[in-house]
C-alpha cells in the first residue's frame, strides 16, 4: 500500500478545512462546525452546512474532502434507512459510526474525510463517535475535528466538565468554534449547531457578525 | 400422494400444473419421521427440548447434539436430517457473525431468521439442489423484543411463535404446550413442562430409546444460550416420567 499522504486534495478540490466539534450531556448531544468551504484561498462557500444528517436522530459533522465526506455520507444513510425498514426500529449511533468506520477504513489510501458522528438513541441516549483520518472509531464524550480544532484542544480539556445540562454545553460548543474559527485561517464565517434529544432536532445559528466577545479579546 | 409418478416431483426447479412444488413438500416428509423438537417462550425466556432418537446402544451419551448455539444469546435445533441441521446452524452462525461485524451489536432474531429463510428458499430454486430436510427453530433474547422463538420450514418460509413443535410428536406437542399458561409460566416451570411434552409424545412402541436434549435461555443464564446443567434435566425427566406413570394409571 503507497504510504498515507494526508494533503492529497486534487487542483481545485474543494475542502472543508473546518472546525466541527460534538458534546454529549445528559439529554442528548450537541453538534456544531463554522459554515467555510475554500478552494485554496478562495471561499467557496461561506455559509455551508457541515452538520449531515444520516436518520432521524443521527448527524454527523464533516471535514476533509467535501466530496469524499459527502459520498461517505450518502452511503451511510442509505444503509441506515435500509436498516431503519428491515429492523422497524431506528439504528443505534454506534451501528452509524461503525459503518462510517469500515469504509473509512477499507478506502483509507483513497479517502481524505474526517468525520464525527453524533446522535441521540433509545437504548444508550447521547452519543458521540470520532473517525478520524485513517480509520479508526472512538466513543467519546466530547469530540473535536478539521483544522481549526488544532487551537482549541486546550480550551476544551481546560474547560469541559461532566455533567453539564443543555445551556451549558451550547455554550462551550459556541465558545470553542469561534475561538477556533479565529485562529484557523480556513475556518470562518458563521456558527452552524444542532441540539439533537429523544424530542428531536433543533437547529441554533450563529450569523459572522454576533459571534461570541471571547474571540475578540485575542490579539 | 395422487401426483406421485406424473413427473413434475423430480425437481425443484418445476412447478406442477396447479402450482405446488413437490419436492419442498418431499423435504416436509423428512422433518415428519423425525425426533420430535419443541420450544417454549416464556415472559422470562425461552427453553429448547429434543426427542433425540438414539439409533444405537453403542453410541456415546450425549454425542450428535442436536441443539446448536448460534450466537451468544441464540440457539437453533433442527428436526430433520442431521447433517442438514449441522450445515444450516452453521451458515446461521456465519450470519449472525456478519451482523455483528456490520451493525456493531448481537443480531437481533428476527434479522436472523430473515436472512436463514432467505438461504434456505434459495435452495427450492435450482433443478441443481434438493431443498433442506429440516424444518429449524431458532430461539433467543433480544435487548429490543425480548425473548422469541422463529420455526424456518424447507420452503424458506418462517413465523414467529409463542410456543413450537416439529416432527414426529409435533401434533400432540401443540396440543399439549396449548394447554400451558404461558404468560405466568417461570423459565424453571418451562424446563420441566418441556421435557414432560417430550416424554409423552415419544412413541415408546415405534422408537425405543432417546435422550432428553434441552437448551434454556433466560435471567438463570444471563442472558446466554446454554444446555440446562445436567442435573436439573435429569430431575425434569424423573418428573416428566413420574407424571406419565401416573397418567397410566389413572
Amino acid at each position: 500500500m503507497e504510504a498515507l499522504d494526508m494533503n492529497r486534495l486534487k487542483k481545485g478540490e474543494v475542502d472543508l478545512g473546518t472546525s466541527i466539534m460534538a458534546v454529549a450531556y445528559d439529554k442528548g448531544v450537541i453538534i456544531g462546525a463554522d459554515s467555510r468551504t475554500t478552494m485554496g484561498s478562495y471561499i467557496a462557500n461561506r455559509v455551508t452546512d457541515k452538520l449531515t444528517h444520516l436518520s432521524d436522530r443521527i448527524y454527523c459533522c464533516r471535514s476533509g474532502s467535501a466530496a469524499d465526506t459527502q459520498a461517505l455520507a450518502d452511503i451511510v444513510t442509505y444503509y441506515l434507512s435500509l436498516y431503519s425498514v428491515n429492523m422497524d426500529q431506528q439504528p443505534d449511533v454506534k451501528t452509524a459510526a461503525n459503518l462510517f468506520q469500515d469504509l473509512v477504513y477499507q478506502n483509507k489510501d483513497r479517502l481524505s474525510a474526517g468525520i464525527i458522528v453524533a446522535g441521540w438513541d433509545k437504548k444508550n441516549g447521547g452519543k458521540v463517535f470520532n473517525i478520524p483520518l485513517g480509520g479508526g472509531i472512538f466513543e467519546q464524550p466530547w469530540a473535536i475535528g478539521g483544522s481549526g480544532s488544532t487551537y482549541i484542544y486546550g480550551y476544551c480539556d481546560a474547560t469541559w466538565k461532566e455533567g453539564w445540562g443543555k445551556e451549558q454545553t451550547l455554550e462551550f460548543v459556541k465558545n470553542a468554534l469561534s475561538l477556533a474559527m479565529r485562529r484557523d485561517g480556513s475556518s470562518g464565517g458563521t456558527i452552524r449547531m444542532a441540539d439533537i434529544t429523544e424530542d428531536g432536532i433543533e437547529r441554533h445559528f450563529i450569523p459572522g457578525d454576533q459571534l461570541p466577545e471571547l474571540a475578540g479579546k485575542i490579539v | 400422494m395422487a401426483s406421485q409418478g406424473t413427473g413434475y416431483d423430480l425437481s425443484a426447479s418445476t412447478y406442477s400444473p396447479d402450482g405446488r412444488i413437490f419436492q419442498i413438500e418431499y423435504a416436509a416428509k423428512a422433518v415428519e419421521n423425525a425426533g420430535t423438537v419443541i420450544a417454549i417462550r416464556t415472559k422470562e425466556g425461552v427453553v429448547i427440548a429434543v426427542e433425540k432418537l438414539v439409533q444405537s446402544k453403542l453410541l456415546v451419551p450425549g454425542s450428535n447434539r442436536r441443539i446448536f448455539n448460534i450466537d451468544r444469546h441464540i440457539g437453533a435445533a433442527s428436526a430433520g436430517l442431521i447433517a442438514d441441521g449441522r450445515h444450516l446452524a452453521e451458515r446461521a452462525r456465519d450470519e449472525a457473525v456478519n451482523y455483528r461485524d456490520t451493525y456493531r451489536h448481537p443480531t437481533p432474531l428476527k434479522a436472523l431468521a430473515d436472512r436463514v429463510g432467505l438461504y434456505v428458499q434459495a435452495y427450492t430454486l435450482y433443478s441443481s439442489v434438493r431443498p433442506f430436510g429440516i424444518s429449524t427453530i431458532l430461539a433467543g433474547i433480544d435487548d429490543v423484543r425480548g425473548p422469541q422463538i422463529f420455526m424456518v420450514e424447507p420452503s424458506g418460509v418462517f413465523w414467529g411463535y409463542n410456543g413450537c413443535a416439529i416432527g414426529k410428536g409435533k401434533q400432540l406437542a401443540k396440543t399439549e404446550i396449548e394447554k400451558l399458561d404461558l404468560g405466568s409460566l417461570t423459565l424453571s416451570q418451562a424446563v420441566e413442562e418441556a421435557a414432560k411434552i417430550i416424554y409423552k409424545v415419544h412413541d415408546e412402541a415405534k422408537d425405543k430409546e432417546f435422550e432428553l436434549e434441552m437448551s434454556w435461555i433466560g435471567p438463570e443464564t444471563d442472558g446466554k444460550h446454554q444446555l440446562v446443567p445436567d442435573e436439573l434435566r435429569k430431575e425434569a425427566a424423573r418428573k416428566a416420567k413420574e407424571a406419565l406413570d401416573d397418567e397410566m394409571e389413572d
